[in-house]
């Protein structure tokens, strides 16, 4: 039954052949493909200026670059980082997964889907061009953060910043685009039986997130509007010397920003949500209560965005409610880990790569947690604020949270994305060097920050000088491990023990009834769910 | 080496009263006003719940991961849903989150109070140095990072580094002991933050804003912080040193201020020598302009321009006083006039004239900067 099957695929897997293939497909998997690589070249590009960063501060003193430089690192990190890596990361995996895991053929909208992966590599051409502008000499790269808080990107921004604005209009119609389209398969191409609460968890995550970005995307662009505005045609919408309100421009900016961070992450709990029941072999603990605490935690981060904005002299019934408002996201983010700690509890587990991933992920997201709850009491952060340690907290929650369950997530679907397994040695190995190495980058991290090192420095004084040493150690063992991420890739696609269907003894979803590796189209004729 | 370092700044730490600056500091410290020890108090409550919190989830954790694992035979059970247990993970969290939120309010209210305070000084952001100006006192001063040096790659390595290094400023923000003292903060260009981690005050300093917040330090001592916010190339160049005296001794520092203030008003009165002029002008260069236009005047390519044979620096006399007094809008290069003193300005403009080769010859007097005000 299944050859046959396969040979009626076959007959219509029509793919064009050569550079047309990519440059024109609608196909949901080669462009999930082109944008998994896209995320993971963009990984080592943003990865290499982190080292340049954790290498100029690997002792007191400037050794390496100058402080313009080093801000110019610092914001095209995180912009590549954020935009670059997590956020095409997950559309990609939204774009292989969604339509499997829904029982559809491909995607609701696939020439939308083409123009949006497409955008994306001339977005970042152009941000990164600026950097190249920037190394021959010819003006600087962005250099005011990712946050680009005006007026010193506006005023003070230099001539690069008109493309940075240009980069971050691409992006952000490359995500609405995406997320119109992930919803509109979502809602029209479910399966015959598949009712909203059937649906995986991964499919409810990105759901949600396709909605948060589909609001605040726009808003982002606002605010970038607003600037262009401010620079090139004489408004004052930051510029405190025309009228204008510098605070204004945090309060858009954060008002995308936040739910932005939860863009970051739900898609991160939803590939969580789908690994951990496969290798305890038993059921995820409280689905609805799942898709609830999603959908708390997306409707409260559109009321909490001034808790970035803590010193900037708020009245305090502002900062009481952010406050109290922030606290609140602790109540279904617990709900969430304590799901997935239920879920573990009385299972029967096998430790396979994903499974490490997404275990170091409920780990350390959950660290990351723990100081997002104690820098949302406003008093103490005006201590914490705009130090390391807010740096410790981000990166605990994108690099070994969302960035972990990417690669659990990479390493969960490629049998079925190549039909070869991938080498469970170097798998491991890759998990824990990246592990210890990510704890001795960025734990130290928090004590720096504590300790009174802010943010954003390409230098400090000598109290500081032992963590940091030891947080540069961390980021070169972290940063190389990911070579070994690298070539397992390249190694399961090119062969590799043969994949089942079923792929993982607890796997469970429509994903794993098709065929490993998965035919071009997903489901010609859509499976019934009971 | 390093032994005696440290032993030489413990012993600094037990016979004076500058801030301790311990290697390995792990903690946030919960310096010496009622304002950082309220947050030091609130920090530590959560922090301790938090590490309570993840022992058990942690804990749970690893018992299961180390009891159900297939390797060990555990066989997977059924259960996959019970609302009593999800109602109580969501009752038992919103409790413990009213217990923080009382004592996090307590202390916010306090600290937010700014009223009945006996002094006002105004804290103003500038690229990068700070203007502290006392309200009603007829004092005000910037003060520049000592090092100034420490802010470039290639003169970097020449800057000693000892316990105070990027952590001393040429002028002290000075004020008494066991005195409320009203802060206001504002900028002069892109957004500043004025933090001191001892005081646990961090505010925004922004451009057409003016916020404010208050210190109360019980003891003499010195203290020290840092700009907070990211606020261009410099921004890890501009410490923050408060020096608090004690009542008698700051009246003594406020009547010296006065004198001194005298004495530059007279100076802009005289008439300089070229060499007065030079030596002067390149002591101002180096801490209002260098930080841009560089030490060698050759500026930062396509970045800040460099003054080294540059069209205004060896032209027209009179435009070069404008572009110092009055900037340049929409550039970095900020107003001067309303900055420094006559006497300061006529120095560093006739310095730029004559200094790398350009030898213009030129002398500018205090009195020409007064007539182009």
């Amino acid at each position: 039954m299944s050859a046959v099957i396969e040979e009626h695929h076959d007959h219509h897997d029509h793919k064009p052949s050569g550079i047309g293939r990519w440059l024109f497909s609608t196909n949901h998997k080669d462009i999930g493909t082109m944008y998994l690589w896209f995320s993971f070249i963009m990984f080592f590009v943003g990865g290499a200026m982190a080292l340049v960063i954790r290498a100029e501060l690997f002792q007191p003193g400037l050794q390496l670059v100058e402080p313009e430089f080093f801000n110019q690192m610092t914001t095209l990190h995180g912009l590549i980082m954020v935009f670059g890596v997590i956020m095409p990361g997950f559309v990609g995996l939204a774009n292989w997964m969604v339509p499997m895991m829904i029982g559809a053929p491909d995607m609701a909208l696939p020439r939308m889907n083409n123009w949006s992966f497409w955008l994306l590599p001339g977005a970042f051409g152009m941000l990164i061009a600026s950097l190249i502008m920037s190394l021959m000499g010819m003006g600087s790269a962005p250099n005011f953060g990712w946050t680009f808080y005006a007026p010193l990107s506006t005023t003070y921004g230099p001539a690069s910043t008109d493309y940075f604005i240009f980069s971050v209009h691409l992006m952000g119609i490359s995500s609405i685009m995406g997320a119109i389209n992930i919803i509109a398969t979502i809602m029209n191409m479910r399966a015959p039986g598949m009712s909203y609460m059937k649906m995986p968890i991964f499919v409810w995550t990105w759901f949600i997130t396709a909605y948060l970005l589909i609001a605040v995307m726009p808003v982002l662009a606002g605010v970038v509007t607003m600037m262009l505005m401010d620079r090139n045609f004489g408004t004052s919408f930051f510029n405190a010397a025309g009228g204008g309100d510098p605070v204004l421009f945090q309060h858009v900016f954060w008002f995308f920003g936040h739910p932005e961070v939860y863009i970051m992450i739900l898609p991160a709990f939803g590939v969580v949500s789908q690994i951990v029941p496969t290798f305890a072999r038993k059921k995820i603990f409280g689905y609805s209560s799942m898709v609830y605490a999603t959908a708390s935690i997306a409707f409260l981060s559109f009321i909490v965005w001034a808790h970035h904005m803590f010193t900037t002299g708020m009245p305090v019934a502002g900062e009481l409610f952010f406050m109290y408002a922030t606290m609140l996201i602790a109540i279904p983010t617990g709900v969430k880990v304590f799901n997935w700690v239920s879920t573990m509890w009385r299972g029967s587990m096998t430790f396979e790569t994903p499974m490490l991933f997404a275990i170091g992920f409920i780990f350390l997201f959950t660290i990351g947690g723990f100081t997002g709850l104690m820098m949302c009491i406003a008093p103490a952060d005006f201590q914490y604020h705009d130090t390391y340690f807010i740096v410790a907290h981000f990166h605990y929650v994108l690099a070994t949270g969302a960035a972990f369950s990417i690669m659990a997530a990479v390493y969960f679907w490629i049998p079925k994305w190549t039909g070869n397994m991938y080498d469970e040695k170097l798998g491991k190995l890759h998990f824990w060097l990246t592990a210890i190495g990510g704890n001795i980058l960025f734990f130290p991290m928090h004590f720096v920050g504590l300790a009174g090192m802010p943010r954003r420095i390409p230098d400090y004084s000598l109290q500081f000088a032992e963590f940091n040493a030891m947080a540069t150690v961390g980021a070169f063992i972290f940063g190389f491990s990911q070579l070994i991420f690298l070539y397992n890739v390249i190694k399961t696609i090119r062969g590799g023990e043969k994949a089942t269907d079923q792929v993982w003894e607890g796997a469970d979803g429509l994903e794993w009834t098709l065929p490993s590796p998965a035919p071009f189209h997903s489901f010609t004729t859509p499976p019934t769910v009971k | 080496m390093r032994a005696a370092k440290h032993v030489a700044g413990l012993l600094g730490l037990m016979f004076t009263s500058e801030q301790a600056l311990a290697a390995y500091q792990m903690n946030l410290p919960p310096g010496v006003t009622s304002f950082s020890q309220g947050a030091y108090d609130i920090h530590t409550m959560v922090m301790w719940i938090c590490v309570v919190i993840g022992a058990i989830v942690f804990g749970a954790m690893i018992y299961s991961i180390i009891y159900h694992r297939k390797s060990k035979g555990a066989v997977s059970a059924e259960f996959h849903d019970n609302t009593a247990i999800e109602i109580i993970w969501t009752v038992i969290p919103f409790l413990i989150l009213i217990a923080m939120a009382i004592p996090a309010t307590k202390v916010l209210l306090a600290m937010e109070d700014t009223s009945n305070s006996d002094m006002s000084i105004k804290v103003t952001g500038y690229q990068w140095k700070w203007h502290y100006d006392y309200l009603g006192e007829d004092i005000s001063f910037f003060s520049n990072i000592s090092t100034p040096d420490a802010a470039n790659l290639s003169t970097n390595a020449s800057v000693k580094k000892d316990d105070t290094y990027l952590l001393d400023v040429d002028n002290r923000l000075v004020i008494p002991e066991d005195t409320k003292v009203r802060l206001l903060f504002t900028s002069n260009d892109v957004i500043h933050a004025w933090w001191v981690q001892a005081f646990g005050v961090k505010k925004d300093a922004i451009p057409g804003f003016i916020n404010e917040s208050w210190v109360n330090v019980p003891d003499p001592g010195v203290y020290r912080g840092k700009c907070a916010e990211l606020c261009g190339k410099n921004h890890g160049f501009m410490p923050i040193v408060v020096e608090v005296k004690t009542k008698e001794d700051y009246a003594a520092w406020v009547s010296g201020q006065k004198t001194a203030a005298a004495e530059a008003a007279a100076s802009a009165e005289k008439t300089w020598t070229r060499a007065d002029l030079m030596s002067h002008g390149e002591k101002v260069y180096a801490t209002a302009c260098g930080a841009c236009h560089q030490a060698n005047g050759e500026g930062l390519p396509n970045v800040f321009p460099g003054l080294k044979g540059s069209a205004i620096a060896t032209g027209d006399i009179a435009k070069h006083i404008d572009v110092v007094v009055n900037g340049v809008s929409g550039t970095a290069m900020a107003a001067y006039g309303p900055q420094m003193n006559d006497a300061d300005l006529a120095a560093v403009i006739t310095y730029e004239r004559n200094a790398w080769g350009n030898d213009t010859g030129d002398v500018v007097q205090p009195s020409d900067i007064k007539a182009a005000r």
